[in-house]
């Protein structure tokens, strides 16, 4: 196991070199004027632009720029954005507010999904069974940011159930339950389909029928025997799904007005801010790999088929 | 070898009547409601069981005799299955009008099964021994460990080597032979008085075949439990059964003790069957098979169903059903039997 | 999004290839039964024939904004409404199909071709060449397709002379670069299936050349699952185009397509819904098309389902 661990991480530092490389390559082709407009209405001094292209290796070929920024990087120096702010300091004040909302995320899709998915694929061709599978379509057909912005107007402004913008970096759960729902929604379709999927499959397997041929309850035969193995593949869709999460975190959070990461990222874009775009997108990056490898572990405790010697 | 201390097993409350008769299956009808049309599975049979007893129940696939083990465990898929008519009655009681909850209660500690594939009839996720003290834990209500201990004793029980150390492992961490003994232990864990095995031994190597052959008829013996052994090949079961009923496209059709179904086949199925066993005494002649498919079972041939692959059909073998009748020591529903049996 | 469909397809379900051809021939029998196979092709049938031949579905020019009729609720003169410009809705509605279409077919067709070549040549050859297209495979894997998305879109803006053409391929290629890598890994796993196979080991021993043997051994076999997946994925990019229109990155105005409509009208969604309930209902309905094709043709080649 731990074998497994350490070369699994070694065989992760390739992809997060890759992988931020091509972030760093495409951020820093980032057009315009990286000075631009920070010397108040008048065009900035030569001295300042020399100044400030030195101190952001922007002179520098390419390849040179993300060796001395990855050299930054590995010391936990994550750079300063264009005003001067540390990116780590900001990435700490806004980690939590996305953290919370990516795991509440994943609440609704491993307590709605599955629960959907169970319904269904237990009463297979019944009322139920339709209902979910109709609804799940639907929802996965329809844009996440259709689904959001709509949400928003009846939960958040016509009903007032739910406050439609969530501004403040620490707000409570309960404001977060919409946002995190939106955020979340393709996903609980996702995992209410594929645990349907996998039930209806494992009911007809032979161990099963041996559960029930053990004189257990039909409860027992579902719930314990079943469940189990249908819910392997479902983990593993949840931490790959992660990553989708991360992308999702961007267009719900610009819809919900939440300052958090994801909110970071568009506005570093936006204000073509590179540092601060590449160091979070890295972060998120190394974040979800780590996911990844978290979910193979747990994959080999939930099913001891897989070994990780 | 440890005689089974009964542990924590309470008396039965289903008792055998005076003949020692365990299960009486009467008229019995499955069939299967498909988009293909009524596959009729079963067609009336009838046979019983006593104590002590071995019947082999022989066939091809198809024929019905797994079907006819699943309608006496209750694990039938319903719908698509349906039962229109029959009885199964279980030490007097009708198994198939029982409520769910009794009947239950009688799948294990009453009547259980042995499956063909071991390895896929065990739960990839959960440890052997944890498999098999489930039924001490849902059956008997017993904690964990004490679960756990009567696990290690089965499994010694039905020869496991270095089982207090496997006790934990996973099925895919035995072979084959091996997990078919776990099968085992875990059917005869509460005692039942009825042990179904269907094909136990086919996915296995021909000396593990005999050995779990072997293991099977020792626990018999030991526990005078009824056995039903279902198998495709005659091979197996010449040493252990007692009696044999061979099922044909939902049907008995031929009867017998097991001696003189071997000596002298009184059907001509039973006979295919019989010719069709590769033996060591005629090598280098050809091996006859039966030709032909067995019967696609929504469309059964008219008159007796196995007309069209009979090499004796006449007439009236197309137009008339056989009733199973008395010939001799056997019972054979062919209307040539006595032609088949002296011939 | 698109990594996370792979989890629900299960890769190369037969054994030889006489089975896979009448496998082949099995599931066309079924999929000839299936009413919501023939459902979706109808569907997206329409959808291509709007996107290739607008003005047969209307003679109105999407073009023309009438500023003195915005807003309007649908009426016999435009049968969805007017917009916010006073464009009629039916007209964008019908024109704005080509954007979606081109980008979900020309980016499902490309991540094909690309991680079925990669995924193919990885699981056929295997040792160093394989760990080297894996990790290549893994670091485009790593960078969400969104977050990929939008990151490349903001860094090459369109300029305001774009030329429609010019930025639809930009998106082509974006859901590109970060959408081939399931189909890589899917097809790599198939192929690994497949190739244990005694027909391929013979077809080897006998010499066959590597390119036969993957063409008449490893492909028919390997390749439902991978466009099984493709077409599930179309929808996604669909949606995804219309995500990066909605962030204001993708296609912006004037161009006319459901993703632009719809960002346009979310703007005006308490006042004025029917603006925009039509564009996404197309788009919907036309995800859901594609969806439904994929999900009907692998029931179709997966026997476990039947």
């Amino acid at each position: 196991m731990g074998k497994y661990i350490v070369r699994r991480l070694l065989q992760m530092i390739p992809v997060v070199l890759g992988a931020t490389f091509i972030i760093f390559a495409m951020v820093f082709a980032l057009p315009g004027d990286p000075t631009a407009g920070k010397c108040g209405e008048r065009p900035c001094s030569p001295e300042y632009v020399a100044k400030f292209r030195e101190e952001h290796n922007l002179n520098d070929p390419l390849p040179v720029q993300y060796g001395k920024y990855l050299g930054k990087f590995v010391q936990g120096d994550l750079g300063t954005n264009y005003y001067g702010i540390p990116v780590k300091e900001d990435l700490a004040k806004r980690y939590t507010i996305t953290g919370r909302l990516a795991l509440m995320a994943i609440a609704f899709e491993a307590v709605i999904g599955i629960l959907a998915g169970v319904l269904a694929g237990v009463r297979k061709g019944r009322f139920i069974d339709n209902l979910v599978t109709v609804s799940t379509l639907f929802v996965i057909s329809i844009p996440v940011f259709v689904i959001g912005v709509f949400m928003q107007y009846l939960f958040g402004i016509k009903w007032g159930i739910f406050p439609a913008t969530v501004p403040s970096l620490e707000a409570s759960t309960y404001s977060l339950i919409l946002p995190a729902f939106v955020l979340g929604s393709l996903s609980i379709a996702y995992v209410a389909r594929l645990t349907r999927t996998n039930l209806v499959e494992n009911l007809r397997a032979d161990y099963v029928r041996t559960a029930v041929a053990k004189g257990l309850t039909k409860k027992r035969a579902v719930g314990v025997h079943t469940l189990r193995n249908s819910l392997i593949p479902v983990v593993t869709f949840i931490g790959a799904d992660f990553g989708g999460l991360l992308g999702g975190a961007i267009v719900t959070e610009r819809i919900f007005n939440i300052q958090g990461v994801g909110g970071y990222i568009w506005k570093g874009i936006n204000s073509r801010d590179g540092v601060a775009v590449v160091s979070t997108v890295t972060v998120l990056v190394i974040v979800y790999l780590l996911v990844n490898l978290l979910v193979d572990l747990l994959y080999g405790v939930l099913d001891p088929r897989i070994s990780h010697d | 070898m440890t005689t089974t201390t009964k542990s924590a097993a309470p008396a039965s409350s289903y008792k055998p009547d005076a003949d020692g008769r365990l299960l009486e299956v009467d008229d019995l009808h499955v069939e299967f409601h498909t988009p293909d049309g009524i596959a009729r599975a079963i067609n009336g049979v009838s046979f019983d069981l006593h104590e002590g007893e071995t019947l082999a129940i022989l066939g091809e696939s198809g024929s019905g005799k797994s079907v006819t083990a699943q309608a006496i465990m209750g694990i039938l898929d319903m719908p698509p299955a349906v039962i229109p008519s029959g009885s199964i009655r279980y030490c007097g009681q009708d198994l198939l009008t029982m409520p769910e909850e009794q009947r239950r209660k009688v799948r294990g500690p009453e009547i259980s099964m042995i499956f063909q594939d071991a390895l896929s009839s065990l739960n990839p996720t959960f440890p052997v021994g944890w498999q098999i003290g489930e039924m001490f834990r849902q059956h008997r209500g017993m904690n964990k460990s004490d679960a756990y201990a009567q696990a290690v004793r089965l499994m010694e029980r039905v020869a496991i080597p270095a089982a207090k150390e496997r006790v934990k492992s996973y099925p895919h961490q035995f072979s084959g032979g091996m997990r078919q003994r776990i099968m085992i232990a875990m059917a005869i864990a509460l005692d039942p008085a009825v042990l179904i095995a269907d094909e136990p031994t086919t996915a296995l190597d021909v000396t593990v075949q005999a050995q779990i052959m072997a293991l099977l008829a020792e626990l018999q013996e030991e526990r005078k439990m009824g056995l039903i052994l279902i198998t495709h090949d005659l091979g197996v079961v010449a040493d252990v059964a007692d009696r044999a009923a061979v099922m044909y496209a939902g049907r008995i059709v031929a009867r017998a003790g097991i001696e003189d179904l071997y000596a002298q086949p009184a059907h001509p199925y039973t006979r295919g069957l019989l010719e069709s066993i590769p033996r060591l005494d005629q090598k280098g002649q050809t091996l006859a098979a039966i030709g032909g498919l067995p019967p696609n079972l929504t469309r059964i041939p008219q008159g007796c169903a196995f007309n069209p692959r009979c090499r004796m059909a006449q007439d009236i073998c197309r137009t008339e059903l056989p009733a199973l009748r008395q010939v001799g020591q056997q019972q054979s529903a062919c209307h040539f039997a006595e032609e088949v049996l002296n011939g | 999004m698109t990594e996370t469909i792979a989890a629900t397809v299960q890769p190369g379900a037969s054994d030889d290839v006489g089975e896979a051809r009448s496998l082949t021939q099995d599931a066309w029998r079924s999929l000839r039964k299936n009413k919501i196979f023939w459902f979706s092709v109808l569907l997206i049938g329409l959808f291509v024939l709007m996107a290739i031949w607008p003005s047969l579905f209307t003679n109105k020019d999407p073009g023309f904004g009438d500023i003195s009729n915005v807003r309007e609720r649908p009426s016999s003169a435009h049968w969805f409404g007017t917009d916010t410009q006073g464009y009629d809705i039916y007209a964008r509605t019908i024109y704005g199909a080509r954007a979606s279409i081109i980008v979900g077919i020309m980016a499902s067709l490309t991540t094909l071709l690309l991680g079925g070549l990669i995924g193919v040549l990885s699981g056929f050859y295997g040792g160093w060449f394989d760990a080297l297209l894996s990790r290549v495979t893994d670091i485009f894997y790593a960078i969400p397709l969104l977050l990929g998305g939008i990151l490349f879109m903001a860094s090459f803006p369109n300029g305001p002379n774009s030329s429609y053409f010019l930025v639809v391929a930009k998106v082509v290629l974006v859901l590109s670069i970060f959408g081939w890598p399931t189909i890589a890994r899917l097809m790599r796993s198939s192929v690994l299936q497949v190739k244990p196979n005694e027909y391929v080991l013979a077809a080897r021993a006998l010499g066959a050349s590597p390119w036969r043997i993957i063409r008449s051994h490893i492909l028919p076999n390997a390749l439902a699952p991978a466009i099984v997946v493709a077409t599930i994925n179309l929808g996604v990019f669909i949606v995804a185009e219309a995500t990066l229109s909605f962030l204001g990155i993708g296609l912006t105005p004037p161009a006319i397509s459901w993703g632009v409509a719809i960002s346009d009208a979310l703007s005006a969604i308490r006042t004025y819904p029917h603006v925009l309930f039509f564009p996404s209902l197309f788009l919907s309905l036309a995800v859901l098309a594609f969806i439904l094709l994929g999900d009907a043709v692998r029931d179709a080649f997966d026997p476990k389902s039947r």
